[in-house]
């Protein structure tokens, strides 16, 4: 029961992302038309805010509830996995406004529709599996 | 419950999400939303297919907790908490998106002609989301992450490996907003 707070959490992510509008498939079709400020404060005040507590992390300054060290674990390195898969993620977040997380908050606003996009991901990330050792690095 | 029930303006946003991350990692957890696709996969059985799902899924159930509170608070938001759902689009936005037919933009948080149930249930409308939710879960995966494990935790984070992916999501956002939506609609 003690991972209850996440649940919590997932609840108060849910309803911030949905009163700013960063669930709304205009505001991301604003975005990537670079015809509003709006999506690009949120993810930039995200970026920025979050970049101090990371440094508060990495100083000790801040340690978890455990009491250890917090450090953010290590991306995987690679041009061609970063460029290729960032670019295939931003054409399906273009087209359906849905990116991972939201796409999960949509399914409390329009549920069939995210139903059906949900299950396109779990068979991408199906896919990805299966190629995941042939796939260029 | 006036506050709560108006938009909130986009500086609240930032700080919010960040929150969200600091609490995340505080909890002892990587912050991240796309590693569920993996998750939800090796559950239905994939791991019987391929050696790659062979995962103990109960090892995320924090994260599975998490999924289960998104909803849950995106139930709660349409329901309760916003009441108007009308965006201040840009003008220019919703003329443009007008002339290529839609026909209530920015009147809700999401335009009939994709998210309406019939238009999901029509064979061109299904494509559009399941190849949309397709390249959403094969591209978050080989590119290590999404919006929040990439352009929020890893860009905070100054790791190149976001940076790559950041500008690779535009690209394809891009590509989606300019060419796709006008040869699609």
């Amino acid at each position: 029961m003690k991972n209850i707070k996440f649940l919590v959490l997932g609840i108060f992510f849910a309803i911030v992302l949905s009163k700013v509008q960063a669930i709304s498939w205009f505001r991301f079709y604003e975005m990537f038309k670079f015809q509003s400020f709006h999506m690009f404060g949120i993810i930039g005040g995200a970026v920025i805010v979050s970049a101090m507590i990371m440094q508060l992390f990495k100083r000790g300054v801040i340690k978890d509830i455990n009491g250890d060290k917090i450090v953010p674990k290590q991306k995987k390195k690679g041009v061609v996995r970063t460029l290729v898969g960032g670019t295939f993620f931003g054409l399906g977040w273009g087209v359906s406004g849905a990116c991972a997380a939201p796409v999960f908050v949509i399914l409390g606003f329009k549920w069939l529709p995210a139903l059906i996009i949900l299950l396109g991901a779990l068979i991408g990330a199906f896919v990805y599996g299966l190629l995941s050792k042939r796939l260029p690095n | 419950m006036e506050i709560i029930l108006q938009p909130w303006p986009w500086f609240v946003g930032g700080p919010l999400i960040a929150l969200t991350l600091f609490l995340y990692f505080y909890f002892g957890k990587n912050f991240g939303a796309s590693t569920n696709f993996e998750t939800l996969c090796t559950i239905a059985g994939a791991g019987r297919v391929s050696s790659y799902f062979k995962k103990d899924w109960k090892e995320r159930d924090f994260a599975l907790l998490f999924v289960v509170g998104l909803i849950v608070g995106g139930f709660i938001s349409s329901n309760y908490l916003i009441p108007n759902q009308a965006i201040d689009l840009n003008p220019t936005t919703i003329q443009e998106l007008t002339e290529l037919g839609f026909s209530n933009p920015a009147k809700s948080y999401f335009p009939d002609e994709i998210f309406s149930d019939e238009i999901a249930m029509s064979l061109k409308g299904f494509l559009i989301l399941i190849l949309s939710g397709v390249c959403i879960g094969f591209g978050t995966r080989y590119a290590g992450g999404c919006t929040s494990g990439h352009a929020i935790t890893g860009l905070s984070n100054f790791e190149l490996p976001s940076l790559l992916a950041v500008i690779g999501f535009f690209i394809g956002g891009v590509i989606a907003v300019w060419f796709l939506i006008p040869l699609i609609f």
